[in-house]
Protein backbone atom coordinates (compact mmCIF):
# COMPACT_ATOMS: atom_id res chain seq x y z
CA UNK A 1 0.00 0.00 0.00
CA UNK A 2 2.78 2.41 1.08
CA UNK A 3 4.10 1.80 -2.46
CA UNK A 4 0.83 2.85 -4.34
CA UNK A 5 0.80 5.91 -2.41
CA UNK A 6 4.00 7.43 -2.79
CA UNK A 7 4.16 6.39 -6.47
CA UNK A 8 3.80 8.83 -8.52
CA UNK A 9 4.35 6.34 -12.28
CA UNK A 10 0.54 4.95 -11.57
CA UNK A 11 -0.23 2.43 -14.56
CA UNK A 12 -3.28 1.73 -13.27
CA UNK A 13 -6.67 3.03 -14.87
CA UNK A 14 -8.07 5.80 -13.29
CA UNK A 15 -10.56 4.19 -10.79
CA UNK A 16 -7.99 1.55 -9.17
CA UNK A 17 -5.67 4.30 -8.36
CA UNK A 18 -7.59 6.65 -7.06
CA UNK A 19 -9.24 3.47 -4.81
CA UNK A 20 -5.83 2.64 -3.95
CA UNK A 21 -5.18 6.47 -3.32
CA UNK A 22 -8.18 6.52 -0.81
CA UNK A 23 -7.23 3.52 1.22
CA UNK A 24 -3.69 4.48 1.59
CA UNK A 25 -4.30 7.60 2.59
CA UNK A 26 -6.85 6.41 5.17
CA UNK A 27 -4.01 3.70 5.93
CA UNK A 28 -1.14 5.67 6.27
CA UNK A 29 -0.77 8.35 8.59
CA UNK A 30 3.39 8.84 8.61
CA UNK A 31 3.79 9.29 4.93
CA UNK A 32 7.48 10.14 4.20
CA UNK A 33 7.44 13.53 3.23
CA UNK A 34 11.30 13.84 1.71
CA UNK A 35 9.14 11.85 -1.82
CA UNK A 36 7.01 14.98 -1.64
CA UNK A 37 4.60 12.87 -3.66
CA UNK A 38 1.65 12.49 -1.31
CA UNK A 39 1.14 13.67 2.11
CA UNK A 40 -0.54 12.09 4.14
CA UNK A 41 -3.66 14.36 5.98
CA UNK A 42 -4.02 15.15 9.01
CA UNK A 43 -7.09 13.94 11.58
CA UNK A 44 -9.70 14.72 9.50
CA UNK A 45 -11.88 18.00 10.34
CA UNK A 46 -15.00 16.78 12.24
CA UNK A 47 -17.87 15.97 10.33
CA UNK A 48 -15.76 15.26 7.35
CA UNK A 49 -14.78 11.98 5.97
CA UNK A 50 -11.99 11.83 3.55
CA UNK A 51 -13.82 9.71 1.42
CA UNK A 52 -16.17 11.88 1.07
CA UNK A 53 -13.62 14.33 -0.45
CA UNK A 54 -13.39 13.61 -4.34
CA UNK A 55 -10.00 13.79 -5.76
CA UNK A 56 -9.84 16.60 -7.80
CA UNK A 57 -7.72 15.95 -11.37
CA UNK A 58 -6.54 19.05 -13.43
CA UNK A 59 -5.61 17.71 -16.61
CA UNK A 60 -2.00 18.76 -17.92
CA UNK A 61 -2.63 19.20 -22.33
CA UNK A 62 -1.12 21.15 -24.66
CA UNK A 63 1.24 22.31 -22.57
CA UNK A 64 -1.46 23.46 -20.19
CA UNK A 65 -2.98 22.95 -16.83
CA UNK A 66 -6.69 22.55 -16.92
CA UNK A 67 -8.31 23.80 -15.18
CA UNK A 68 -5.75 26.69 -14.83
CA UNK A 69 -7.21 27.35 -11.55
CA UNK A 70 -9.08 25.89 -9.47
CA UNK A 71 -10.56 25.97 -5.69
CA UNK A 72 -10.91 23.08 -3.07
CA UNK A 73 -12.01 22.37 0.29
CA UNK A 74 -8.80 21.72 3.17
CA UNK A 75 -8.20 17.81 2.59
CA UNK A 76 -8.69 17.44 -0.96
CA UNK A 77 -6.99 15.28 -2.91
CA UNK A 78 -5.22 16.85 -6.13
CA UNK A 79 -4.24 14.77 -8.95
CA UNK A 80 -2.44 16.04 -11.74
CA UNK A 81 -2.56 13.74 -14.91
CA UNK A 82 0.15 14.65 -17.65
CA UNK A 83 -2.23 13.81 -21.51
CA UNK A 84 0.53 15.60 -23.05
CA UNK A 85 3.44 13.74 -24.99
CA UNK A 86 5.71 15.60 -23.41
CA UNK A 87 6.96 14.97 -19.95
CA UNK A 88 6.05 18.19 -17.38
CA UNK A 89 7.11 18.77 -13.83
CA UNK A 90 4.87 20.32 -11.34
CA UNK A 91 6.67 23.10 -8.94
CA UNK A 92 5.02 25.23 -6.83
CA UNK A 93 6.13 28.93 -6.98
CA UNK A 94 5.65 30.06 -3.40
CA UNK A 95 8.49 29.47 -0.74
CA UNK A 96 7.65 26.41 1.40
CA UNK A 97 5.09 25.20 -1.39
CA UNK A 98 4.67 21.29 -0.77
CA UNK A 99 4.27 21.17 -4.62
CA UNK A 100 7.26 19.07 -6.26
CA UNK A 101 6.35 16.52 -8.65
CA UNK A 102 8.89 14.13 -10.01
CA UNK A 103 8.86 14.24 -14.25
CA UNK A 104 5.73 13.38 -15.33
CA UNK A 105 5.26 11.78 -18.49
CA UNK A 106 2.30 10.63 -20.73
CA UNK A 107 0.28 9.13 -18.32
CA UNK A 108 2.20 9.60 -15.00
CA UNK A 109 -0.01 11.32 -12.26
CA UNK A 110 1.01 13.55 -9.21
CA UNK A 111 -0.73 13.48 -6.14
CA UNK A 112 -1.14 15.96 -3.31
CA UNK A 113 -3.63 16.34 -0.50
CA UNK A 114 -3.27 20.18 0.97
CA UNK A 115 -4.67 20.30 4.50
CA UNK A 116 -3.53 23.92 4.91
CA UNK A 117 -5.97 26.71 3.59
CA UNK A 118 -4.29 29.33 1.18
CA UNK A 119 -3.46 29.71 -2.40
CA UNK A 120 -1.42 27.56 -3.87
CA UNK A 121 0.84 28.95 -7.35
CA UNK A 122 2.67 26.62 -9.18
CA UNK A 123 3.99 25.79 -12.58
CA UNK A 124 6.00 23.14 -15.16
CA UNK A 125 9.55 23.46 -14.21
CA UNK A 126 10.44 22.22 -17.98
CA UNK A 127 7.71 24.71 -19.61
CA UNK A 128 8.04 27.89 -17.24
CA UNK A 129 5.38 29.81 -18.80
CA UNK A 130 2.75 27.15 -17.62
CA UNK A 131 0.97 28.11 -14.50
CA UNK A 132 -1.82 27.54 -12.23
CA UNK A 133 -3.20 27.97 -9.11
CA UNK A 134 -5.28 25.82 -6.61
CA UNK A 135 -7.15 27.65 -3.99
CA UNK A 136 -7.73 25.72 -0.89
CA UNK A 137 -10.37 27.22 1.44
CA UNK B 1 37.40 43.25 -52.92
CA UNK B 2 39.38 43.83 -49.36
CA UNK B 3 42.76 43.21 -49.20
CA UNK B 4 42.47 40.13 -46.98
CA UNK B 5 40.88 39.14 -49.66
CA UNK B 6 43.23 39.13 -52.52
CA UNK B 7 46.53 36.49 -52.29
CA UNK B 8 49.11 38.89 -52.01
CA UNK B 9 51.37 36.30 -53.93
CA UNK B 10 48.96 36.31 -57.06
CA UNK B 11 46.41 38.05 -58.59
CA UNK B 12 43.69 35.72 -57.40
CA UNK B 13 41.16 35.83 -55.06
CA UNK B 14 41.85 34.17 -52.02
CA UNK B 15 39.90 31.19 -50.92
CA UNK B 16 38.86 33.08 -47.80
CA UNK B 17 37.38 35.61 -50.00
CA UNK B 18 35.67 33.23 -52.33
CA UNK B 19 34.06 31.50 -49.23
CA UNK B 20 33.04 34.55 -47.79
CA UNK B 21 30.57 34.81 -50.66
CA UNK B 22 29.54 31.64 -50.93
CA UNK B 23 28.43 31.95 -46.86
CA UNK B 24 26.44 35.29 -48.02
CA UNK B 25 24.85 33.56 -50.73
CA UNK B 26 23.83 30.89 -48.59
CA UNK B 27 24.68 28.04 -51.07
CA UNK B 28 26.77 24.99 -50.97
CA UNK B 29 28.56 26.97 -54.06
CA UNK B 30 32.29 28.76 -54.83
CA UNK B 31 33.05 30.73 -57.32
CA UNK B 32 36.97 30.88 -58.29
CA UNK B 33 38.25 33.23 -60.18
CA UNK B 34 41.60 31.65 -61.57
CA UNK B 35 43.26 32.87 -64.69
CA UNK B 36 40.53 34.60 -65.32
CA UNK B 37 38.33 32.12 -65.67
CA UNK B 38 34.78 31.54 -63.09
CA UNK B 39 34.65 28.53 -62.06
CA UNK B 40 32.16 26.76 -59.48
CA UNK B 41 32.77 24.20 -57.29
CA UNK B 42 30.77 23.07 -53.98
CA UNK B 43 31.68 24.15 -50.91
CA UNK B 44 33.69 21.31 -49.73
CA UNK B 45 35.52 20.65 -52.63
CA UNK B 46 37.01 24.17 -52.27
CA UNK B 47 37.73 23.70 -48.81
CA UNK B 48 39.75 20.69 -49.52
CA UNK B 49 41.05 21.96 -52.74
CA UNK B 50 42.74 25.56 -50.91
CA UNK B 51 45.43 25.45 -48.82
CA UNK B 52 44.61 24.85 -45.16
CA UNK B 53 44.28 27.82 -43.20
CA UNK B 54 46.32 27.65 -39.66
CA UNK B 55 43.62 29.55 -38.39
CA UNK B 56 40.41 27.66 -39.98
CA UNK B 57 37.75 27.39 -37.62
CA UNK B 58 34.94 24.34 -37.82
CA UNK B 59 32.63 22.38 -35.58
CA UNK B 60 29.34 21.48 -35.79
CA UNK B 61 26.62 21.52 -33.63
CA UNK B 62 24.30 18.89 -32.73
CA UNK B 63 21.20 19.89 -30.05
CA UNK B 64 18.32 17.69 -28.90
CA UNK B 65 19.03 14.26 -29.40
CA UNK B 66 16.66 13.53 -26.53
CA UNK B 67 17.53 10.44 -25.48
CA UNK B 68 14.92 8.12 -23.65
CA UNK B 69 11.51 9.71 -26.13
CA UNK B 70 10.03 6.95 -27.17
CA UNK B 71 6.66 8.77 -28.92
CA UNK B 72 5.90 9.26 -32.82
CA UNK B 73 7.06 10.11 -34.61
CA UNK B 74 10.85 8.71 -33.36
CA UNK B 75 10.36 5.76 -30.82
CA UNK B 76 14.12 5.63 -31.75
CA UNK B 77 15.68 8.84 -31.40
CA UNK B 78 19.42 6.66 -30.08
CA UNK B 79 19.20 5.28 -34.21
CA UNK B 80 18.70 8.60 -35.36
CA UNK B 81 21.25 10.45 -33.26
CA UNK B 82 23.63 7.42 -34.15
CA UNK B 83 22.84 8.71 -37.65
CA UNK B 84 24.17 12.16 -37.43
CA UNK B 85 27.26 11.01 -36.08
CA UNK B 86 28.00 8.67 -38.89
CA UNK B 87 27.36 11.53 -40.87
CA UNK B 88 29.79 13.91 -39.06
CA UNK B 89 31.83 11.16 -39.24
CA UNK B 90 31.90 11.21 -43.19
CA UNK B 91 32.16 14.45 -43.22
CA UNK B 92 35.62 14.84 -45.93
CA UNK B 93 37.15 18.09 -44.01
CA UNK B 94 36.69 16.57 -40.27
CA UNK B 95 35.30 19.40 -37.52
CA UNK B 96 37.84 20.21 -35.25
CA UNK B 97 34.92 19.29 -32.42
CA UNK B 98 31.31 18.95 -31.67
CA UNK B 99 28.84 21.07 -29.62
CA UNK B 100 25.85 19.56 -28.23
CA UNK B 101 23.49 22.41 -27.48
CA UNK B 102 21.38 20.49 -24.77
CA UNK B 103 18.28 18.42 -24.50
CA UNK B 104 20.89 15.33 -24.57
CA UNK B 105 18.32 13.60 -22.53
CA UNK B 106 14.31 13.32 -22.37
CA UNK B 107 14.13 12.82 -18.72
CA UNK B 108 17.50 13.41 -16.91
CA UNK B 109 18.34 9.84 -16.50
CA UNK B 110 21.28 8.52 -15.95
CA UNK B 111 21.04 5.36 -18.08
CA UNK B 112 20.03 8.37 -20.61
CA UNK B 113 23.02 10.29 -20.11
CA UNK B 114 25.28 7.10 -20.54
CA UNK B 115 23.18 6.21 -23.90
CA UNK B 116 23.92 9.86 -25.10
CA UNK B 117 27.39 9.76 -23.94
CA UNK B 118 27.66 6.89 -25.86
CA UNK B 119 26.95 7.14 -28.87
CA UNK B 120 28.10 10.75 -29.24
CA UNK B 121 31.82 9.86 -28.33
CA UNK B 122 31.64 7.32 -31.46
CA UNK B 123 32.30 10.85 -33.22
CA UNK B 124 35.97 10.68 -32.28
CA UNK B 125 36.13 14.08 -31.52
CA UNK B 126 36.24 16.53 -28.66
CA UNK B 127 32.16 17.32 -27.68
CA UNK B 128 31.06 19.67 -25.66
CA UNK B 129 27.86 20.08 -23.94
CA UNK B 130 25.39 22.67 -22.23
CA UNK B 131 22.25 21.52 -20.71
CA UNK B 132 18.29 21.44 -21.75
CA UNK B 133 15.97 22.14 -19.42
CA UNK B 134 15.40 18.17 -19.71
CA UNK B 135 19.02 17.49 -18.38
CA UNK B 136 18.27 19.56 -15.37
CA UNK B 137 15.13 17.69 -13.81
CA UNK B 138 15.31 17.24 -10.30
CA UNK B 139 18.74 18.36 -9.11
CA UNK B 140 19.49 21.68 -10.88
CA UNK B 141 21.75 19.82 -13.59
CA UNK B 142 24.08 18.45 -11.25
CA UNK B 143 24.60 15.01 -12.70
CA UNK B 144 24.67 16.36 -16.27
CA UNK B 145 27.57 18.69 -15.09
CA UNK B 146 29.33 16.24 -13.47
CA UNK B 147 29.30 13.91 -16.46
CA UNK B 148 29.13 16.24 -19.44
CA UNK B 149 31.50 19.09 -17.82
CA UNK B 150 33.26 16.81 -15.91
CA UNK B 151 32.56 18.88 -12.68
CA UNK B 152 29.17 19.83 -10.49
CA UNK B 153 30.04 23.04 -10.15
CA UNK B 154 31.35 23.76 -14.25
CA UNK B 155 28.23 24.94 -15.06
CA UNK B 156 29.53 27.63 -18.05
CA UNK B 157 32.54 27.86 -19.17
CA UNK B 158 34.27 29.44 -22.49
CA UNK B 159 37.34 27.95 -24.69
CA UNK B 160 38.62 29.33 -27.77
CA UNK B 161 39.20 27.53 -31.23
CA UNK B 162 40.33 29.01 -34.29
CA UNK B 163 40.64 32.41 -33.37
CA UNK B 164 37.18 32.73 -32.09
CA UNK B 165 36.24 32.74 -28.49
CA UNK B 166 33.32 30.30 -27.50
CA UNK B 167 31.01 30.83 -24.69
CA UNK B 168 29.09 28.26 -22.98
CA UNK B 169 26.10 29.24 -21.47
CA UNK B 170 23.31 27.69 -19.02
CA UNK B 171 19.92 29.28 -19.56
CA UNK B 172 17.87 26.61 -18.53
CA UNK B 173 18.53 26.21 -14.63
CA UNK B 174 15.62 28.22 -12.24
CA UNK B 175 13.74 29.28 -14.40
CA UNK B 176 10.89 31.30 -13.26
CA UNK B 177 6.61 30.83 -13.50
CA UNK B 178 5.42 32.41 -16.46
CA UNK B 179 8.66 33.04 -17.86
CA UNK B 180 11.10 32.19 -20.41
CA UNK B 181 14.88 30.75 -20.46
CA UNK B 182 17.19 32.78 -17.74
CA UNK B 183 20.82 33.69 -17.14
CA UNK B 184 20.84 34.62 -14.05
CA UNK B 185 22.93 37.53 -12.09
CA UNK B 186 25.91 35.03 -11.43
CA UNK B 187 26.55 34.05 -15.27
CA UNK B 188 26.05 37.63 -16.53
CA UNK B 189 28.70 38.32 -14.41
CA UNK B 190 30.96 36.19 -15.03
CA UNK B 191 30.25 36.52 -19.16
CA UNK B 192 30.95 40.51 -18.51
CA UNK B 193 34.26 39.62 -17.16
CA UNK B 194 34.84 36.83 -19.63
CA UNK B 195 35.27 38.92 -22.71
CA UNK B 196 36.23 42.25 -21.05
CA UNK B 197 39.26 43.23 -22.58
CA UNK B 198 39.08 41.18 -25.63
CA UNK B 199 39.57 42.43 -29.40
CA UNK B 200 36.84 43.78 -31.02
CA UNK B 201 37.72 42.10 -34.02
CA UNK B 202 37.39 38.58 -32.43
CA UNK B 203 34.70 36.65 -33.43
CA UNK B 204 31.87 35.22 -30.49
CA UNK B 205 30.83 32.42 -30.34
CA UNK B 206 27.39 31.72 -27.90
CA UNK B 207 26.27 28.73 -26.89
CA UNK B 208 22.66 28.11 -25.26
CA UNK B 209 20.20 25.79 -25.09
CA UNK B 210 16.97 28.28 -25.37
CA UNK B 211 17.09 30.38 -27.78
CA UNK B 212 18.85 33.97 -26.64
CA UNK B 213 16.33 35.90 -28.68
CA UNK B 214 12.75 36.02 -28.30
CA UNK B 215 11.57 33.60 -31.47
CA UNK B 216 7.81 33.46 -29.78
CA UNK B 217 6.94 34.39 -26.43
CA UNK B 218 3.98 32.34 -26.52
CA UNK B 219 5.33 29.46 -26.16
CA UNK B 220 8.17 30.58 -24.25
CA UNK B 221 10.94 30.47 -26.66
CA UNK B 222 13.14 33.36 -25.78
CA UNK B 223 15.69 33.98 -22.59
CA UNK B 224 14.20 36.75 -19.84
CA UNK B 225 18.00 38.08 -19.05
CA UNK B 226 19.76 37.67 -23.09
CA UNK B 227 19.65 41.27 -23.75
CA UNK B 228 21.91 41.68 -20.84
CA UNK B 229 24.13 39.18 -21.93
CA UNK B 230 24.31 41.07 -25.65
CA UNK B 231 25.00 43.99 -24.65
CA UNK B 232 28.15 42.91 -22.95
CA UNK B 233 28.91 41.58 -26.80
CA UNK B 234 27.96 44.45 -28.48
CA UNK B 235 31.17 45.77 -29.31
CA UNK B 236 32.09 42.50 -31.06
CA UNK B 237 32.52 42.86 -35.06
CA UNK B 238 31.07 39.36 -35.66
CA UNK B 239 29.25 37.39 -32.74
CA UNK B 240 27.42 34.03 -33.52
CA UNK B 241 24.71 32.82 -31.36
CA UNK B 242 23.98 29.06 -31.80
CA UNK B 243 20.68 27.59 -29.99
CA UNK B 244 18.67 24.52 -30.04
CA UNK B 245 15.48 23.80 -28.23
CA UNK B 246 12.90 25.02 -30.72
CA UNK B 247 14.09 21.15 -33.14
CA UNK B 248 13.86 23.33 -36.59
CA UNK B 249 16.26 26.02 -37.87
CA UNK B 250 15.25 29.80 -37.59
CA UNK B 251 18.07 32.99 -37.99
CA UNK B 252 17.99 36.22 -37.31
CA UNK B 253 20.56 39.18 -37.95
CA UNK B 254 21.07 41.97 -35.83
CA UNK B 255 23.82 44.23 -37.04
CA UNK B 256 26.73 42.32 -36.17
CA UNK B 257 25.14 39.22 -34.32
CA UNK B 258 24.00 36.14 -36.29
CA UNK B 259 21.19 34.12 -34.33
CA UNK B 260 20.71 30.61 -35.36
CA UNK B 261 19.15 27.58 -33.93
CA UNK B 262 19.33 23.74 -35.12
CA UNK B 263 17.44 21.31 -36.23
CA UNK B 264 17.03 18.07 -33.46
CA UNK B 265 18.53 14.68 -33.97
CA UNK B 266 15.16 12.94 -32.42
CA UNK B 267 11.95 15.08 -34.00
CA UNK B 268 11.03 18.02 -35.05
CA UNK B 269 8.60 21.21 -33.58
CA UNK B 270 5.87 23.29 -35.22
CA UNK B 271 6.62 26.40 -36.62
CA UNK B 272 5.55 29.23 -33.98
CA UNK B 273 1.74 29.27 -33.72
CA UNK B 274 1.15 26.58 -36.46
CA UNK B 275 -0.10 24.01 -33.87
CA UNK B 276 -1.82 24.42 -30.68
CA UNK B 277 1.58 24.17 -28.66
CA UNK B 278 4.99 22.93 -29.39
CA UNK B 279 5.11 19.33 -28.48
CA UNK B 280 6.62 16.97 -30.95
CA UNK B 281 5.62 17.16 -34.29
CA UNK B 282 4.29 13.84 -35.63
CA UNK B 283 5.81 13.10 -39.31
CA UNK B 284 5.80 10.10 -41.44
CA UNK B 285 8.64 7.68 -40.86
CA UNK B 286 9.92 8.75 -44.90
CA UNK B 287 10.08 11.99 -44.01
CA UNK B 288 11.38 11.95 -40.64
CA UNK B 289 14.76 11.85 -41.30
CA UNK B 290 14.69 15.23 -43.66
CA UNK B 291 13.72 17.25 -40.72
CA UNK B 292 16.56 16.35 -38.51
CA UNK B 293 20.23 17.70 -38.74
CA UNK B 294 22.68 18.98 -37.53
CA UNK B 295 24.86 22.01 -38.20
CA UNK B 296 28.22 22.74 -39.53
CA UNK B 297 30.12 25.87 -39.09
CA UNK B 298 33.02 27.41 -40.72
CA UNK B 299 35.08 30.15 -40.89
CA UNK B 300 37.74 31.40 -43.88
CA UNK B 301 38.16 35.24 -42.37
CA UNK B 302 38.69 36.60 -38.91
CA UNK B 303 36.58 39.52 -38.91
CA UNK B 304 33.35 38.27 -40.54
CA UNK B 305 30.42 36.27 -40.14
CA UNK B 306 30.54 32.10 -39.85
CA UNK B 307 29.15 30.60 -42.65
CA UNK B 308 26.36 27.86 -41.30
CA UNK B 309 25.13 25.02 -42.84
CA UNK B 310 22.34 22.90 -41.91
CA UNK B 311 21.99 19.70 -43.37
CA UNK B 312 19.36 16.88 -42.67
CA UNK B 313 19.66 13.45 -42.20
CA UNK B 314 18.32 12.34 -45.18
CA UNK B 315 21.19 12.95 -46.97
Amino acid sequence: MTHLLHTTYSRYPASLALVALLVASAACRSADRSTSADVAPKVAPTGQAHEALEPRKITIGNFTFSPASLEVPVGATLVWVNEDDVPHVVVGVDAGSPLRSPALDTDDRYSVVLDRPGTYRYFCSLHPHMTGTVVVK
Amino acid sequence: MPEQDRDPKSATVTRRGLLKCAAWAGAGVVWTMQGGVLRSTNLIGAAQAGEASSRALSFVQISDSHIGFSKEPNATPHVTLQSAIDQIRALPQAPAFVMHTGDVSQLSKAEEFDTAAQIIQGVGRDVRFVPGEHDVIGDNGRAFFTKFNGSPDRKWYSFDHGGAHFVALVNVVDLKPGGFGQLGAEQLEWLEKDVKGRSASTPIVVLAHMPLWTVYSEWGWGTDDAPQALGYLKRFGSVTVLNGHIHQVMQKVEGHVQFHTARSTAFPQPAPGAAPSPGPMKVSAETLRSVLGVSRVTQRSHDRALAIVDDTLSG
